[in-house]
């Protein structure tokens, strides 16, 4: 596949053109290099926080529940009830939505609509939360004002719409 | 906000572990998972310095401004106000181009870089609040605007697709009315001052 290129060119390419405007590339590097470990080490105690919460949250059995109680609001629009808990992971968890949409596949086939539905869902929506979190605990903005309000708007569209597109495009 | 979201969340799973019997699995996943946050750091960390190395080159080299330039009709829209010369408006091009490429590992950095830009010349009193531009900055790249979904694809084929990328015009549709409602919506709201004192943006 191309995409297989894209990485590889991206970096030989950055190099190049340093060189060719005479950047010291290795000492750039390094220094870049220290203030991405810095911001390592700085995301990771909202990590802790982010993904000890989402975990308990998941484990308690109450993600299901939620997914009983939203079923009515989201069957009109054609979204399959075995595709809202993913809904709800995407925007929470990153590794857990994957494991999900890997379960959907595999329990239902990737051609099935349930599969396609997944598939849309996973690919056009983001991991909200841990964005949201990592962005502003880098530079230690604890008042986030309508950030969540209007990326969950975005998150419930992108539901919504993976089940409108996929009905349109490959039908019941 | 944060904060309502990390005790309602909790205090949920506390409580509802307790009814449902599930407890013991929630104090498990408790103990293990904040462990899995340090491995998750551990696996980022290196591909965190390489692209924060990276695009420090290619910020010296003057290629982060060509991409910005390249850019600047969008952005221009996007992040009203903000100087085109700026290095803030260049992080955010390579973040953005970053993203649409699929390179969320590269994205990061390039995104906390843009957000440490805007972060500065605001005085102390303000420091804690998002602004206008970084409440635009994260919702962006809380929606996905990657063109090619390249796992999507490798899993979908895993499981026996017929066709991997027949989801494609799908995804791009969707991704596109999800952004596109979420930059609306944050810009209604963002005209409307909410959550400032009379700030001058």
């Amino acid at each position: 596949m191309i995409t297989q290129y894209i990485i590889p060119c991206v970096i030989g390419g950055i190099l190049l053109y340093g060189v060719a405007k005479g950047v010291n590339v290795f000492e750039s590097f390094i220094e870049g290099a220290k203030e991405g470990l810095s911001v390592a080490v700085s995301i990771l105690p909202t990590l802790v926080a982010l993904m000890t919460c989402v975990g308990m949250f998941r484990a308690s059995g109450a993600l299901d529940v939620l997914t009983s109680l939203l079923a009515p609001l989201v069957e009109p629009f054609g979204v399959p009830k075995e595709v809202i808990p993913l809904g709800l992971l995407r925007p929470i968890s990153g590794s857990g939505s994957l494991i999900m949409f890997e379960h959907l596949l595999q329990t239902y086939g990737a051609d099935s609509l349930i599969g396609r539905v997944a598939s849309v869902l996973q690919g056009s929506t983001e991991t909200t939360f841990y964005t949201i979190a990592v962005y502003y605990s880098a530079i230690k903005v604890t008042k986030t004002r309508h950030t969540l309000v209007c990326a969950l708007t975005a998150d419930m569209v992108g539901f919504i719409m993976s089940s409108v597109t996929i009905l349109y495009f490959f039908g019941r | 906000m944060m904060k309502w979201v990390f005790t309602g969340l909790i205090v949920c799973s506390v409580i509802f572990g307790m009814f449902s019997g599930n407890i013991e699995h929630v104090s498990n996943t408790a103990l293990s998972e904040c462990s899995k946050a340090v491995e998750f750091i551990l696996k980022i960390a290196g591909s965190l310095c390489m692209w924060s190395g990276l695009m420090k080159i290619a910020e010296q080299s003057g290629l982060t401004t060509k991409m910005s330039k390249l850019l600047s009709p969008i952005t221009r829209l996007l992040f009203h106000g903000l100087n085109p010369e700026s290095k803030a408006l260049r992080m955010i091009s390579m973040n953005i181009t970053a993203n649409l490429f699929g390179l969320g590992n590269a994205a990061t950095p390039l995104g906390i870089a843009a957000m440490k830009e805007l972060a500065k010349d605001r005085p102390d009193t303000r420091a804690h609040i998002a602004s206008n531009h970084m409440i635009m900055m994260v919702v962006l790249n809380t929606a996905s605007i990657q063109l090619l979904p390249t796992t999507i694809a490798l899993l979908r084929l895993e499981y026996g697709a017929a066709n991997p990328m027949d989801v494609l015009p799908a995804i791009l549709i969707s991704s596109f009315v999800s952004l596109s409602i979420g930059i609306v919506f944050c810009k209604i709201l963002n005209r409307m001052q909410l959550g400032l004192e009379r700030e001058t943006r």
